[in-house]
């Protein structure tokens, strides 16, 4: 098991004593790709702040690789370089003077030799979309907000994680950018056998990557299965105020309307076969 | 480990000194720290030590809040002490070594000079205790207003202070934020020496400040858009007003100026 969380409860303790998480259960495997929904304070930014230690819980344990990460005594960088993380708007981060310095910051944290930063820079610029002669040198500052992220999210895979995780990646970024990175992902995922946790507010990018969906609300998992399991429960989710996919949806609302058809759909090229079909047999 | 600084700390109570004017606290403030530096002899400390406690009692504001706030200034009086100590001559020898020497005259030098900034702190200090930032800006504005004749930007002042004191929590959080994110990237802010630590800053620094420029052109273009054209003629929420115990406290104060004078 690559990631264990067992009864883990977060208070934060500031003058609010918000009770960000209550009493988590999590096992997360090696080679999945799990998507995090849930509103606003539903607790998902904590969560994955505790895969990489930068969150202590309150009380319970988190282990990574079978090693304890939620003791005072944990050996952070190691840590750090197993599990990956990219904040909400990462490029807010950026500080360097060139693309290559700032992505560069992480395996130098990790003491690699000046010919091995270089391999990594060159190689995860490229997975990016960066192309390294033409990029390195600029200032990130002058780049778009898109390539920011890009780069931003480079810094994070040159640490080589096991595990990435991203806390919203495709916010405010336009219809293209969403599709370079949901491409980016994919190809982690399926070509790198990297393992990819990714919270997200659009379910339809959530039903096209991920291999298990974690529905949070309050601080618990409410549901937790695979899109299709979690898609199901339309009731519940609209009680969370939560959406299903937009084609999902349709199919759905067909099917009150008399339709025989499949549901539960998340590509829109399978939902119109799906349509066409039982209009058809209709 | 940021949520610790405090600056400017308001702690509201229901109490007779919080519903002071903030005008009127200001000019009080100004009136008692000028009858400070006009104080001679201990005696006059002492009947501000007096005033300082009766302030406080009638502030509600519990004591260790208020001795707290001078841990930050306890390194600057600890040095006047040690420089008026060892530097000023005069009176008797009271201990020397090679060239060191402590002369009387030093030493009560030190005590004053240091008594001087205590009480000096003190006052300052209740008055932020005791004023939400907002008032006490709302009450400098007021207090510089008759200086817009010579062409002090009065209104901007203190639409600037505000603007600050409103950005502090937003700006901490960010730092937080970004402290997080370079962790993630293998930062460590809390190991080496001091050198390394200040270069350890950067990182966090540098997006700081980017994200606080252009947090200021995005509230600059938020105010634009509402209309905002300067101080000019604008009014308030909550208007000052005087009332017959901040002319009361006047009194107080100005008796207690005069009198330390003659003490």
């Amino acid at each position: 098991m690559l990631i264990e969380v067992d009864n883990v409860t977060h208070i934060y303790n500031d003058e609010n004593n918000v009770t960000a998480l209550k009493d988590i259960n999590l096992d997360i495997d090696k080679g999945e790709f799990i998507g995090i929904v849930g509103h606003t304070g539903s607790g998902k930014s904590t969560l994955v702040q505790l895969f990489n230690g930068l969150i202590i819980p309150s009380s319970g344990t988190v282990k990574v690789n079978s090693k304890n990460i939620s003791s005072e005594k944990r050996n952070l960088k190691e840590t750090r370089r197993h599990v990956g993380l990219v904040f909400q708007y990462p490029e807010h981060q950026l500080f360097e003077e060139s693309v290559y310095k700032d992505i560069a910051f992480g395996p130098k944290n990790l003491g690699l030799d000046e010919a091995e930063i270089e391999n990594r820079v060159k190689e995860v610029m490229e997975l990016v979309g960066l192309g390294y002669s033409e990029f390195k040198d600029r200032s990130p500052f002058n780049l778009s907000g898109g390539q920011q992220r890009r780069v931003a999210i480079a810094g994070v895979l040159a640490l080589k994680p096991e595990v990435l995780v991203l806390d919203e990646p495709s916010a405010g970024l336009d219809p293209q950018g969403r599709k370079r990175l949901a491409d980016l992902l994919k190809y982690l995922y399926e070509k790198l056998d990297m393992t990819i946790i990714l919270i997200s507010h659009r379910m339809e990018e959530i039903a096209e990557l991920a291999s298990r969906v974690i529905v949070m609300h309050q601080g618990k998992i409410v549901l937790d299965g695979s899109p299709k399991e979690v898609f199901a429960n339309e009731k519940k989710l609209h009680k969370l105020a939560l959406d299903l996919p937009q084609i999902t949806e349709i199919l759905h609302r067909l099917k009150e309307k008399g339709l025989n058809l499949e549901t539960e759909i998340f590509s829109i090229s399978k939902a119109s076969d799906e349509i066409i079909k039982a209009l058809r047999s209709h | 480990m940021l949520k610790d600084i405090t600056i400017g700390q308001y702690i509201a109570r229901e109490s007779i000194i919080h519903s002071l004017d903030a005008r009127m606290k200001i000019i009080l403030t100004t009136i008692l720290i000028i009858a400070l530096f006009t104080i001679n002899t201990f005696n006059g400390f002492g009947i501000f030590s007096i005033f300082i406690l009766i302030v406080i009692l009638l502030s509600k504001i519990p004591f260790v809040k208020v001795i707290k706030g001078l841990k930050p200034i306890l390194f600057l009086i600890l040095l006047t002490l040690l420089i008026h100590v060892f530097l000023t001559k005069g009176g008797t020898v009271l201990w020397s070594w090679r060239f060191l020497s402590i002369e009387s005259e030093g030493v009560y030098t030190g005590f004053f000079m240091v008594s001087r900034i205590f009480i000096l702190i003190l006052f300052t200090s209740l008055l932020t205790l005791t004023t939400s930032p907002l008032q006490l800006t709302d009450g400098i504005e007021y207090v510089l207003s008759p200086l817009k004749r010579f062409g002090v930007p009065a209104a901007e002042l203190s639409m600037m202070m505000t603007i600050a004191l409103r950005f502090i929590p937003t700006l901490l959080e960010e730092a937080e934020k970004i402290m997080k994110a370079q962790q993630a990237r293998g930062a460590d802010f809390e190991s080496g020496n001091i050198i390394n630590r200040a270069k350890s800053l950067i990182p966090l620094l540098v997006p700081l400040f980017i994200s606080a420029f252009r947090r200021a052109d995005d509230l600059a273009l938020a105010m634009e858009s509402r209309c905002y054209r300067g101080g000019e003629g604008r009014t308030r929420l909550h208007q000052l007003e005087y009332r017959y115990y901040d002319f009361i406290a006047l009194s107080i104060v100005l008796v207690l100026a005069v009198t330390v004078y003659f003490f």
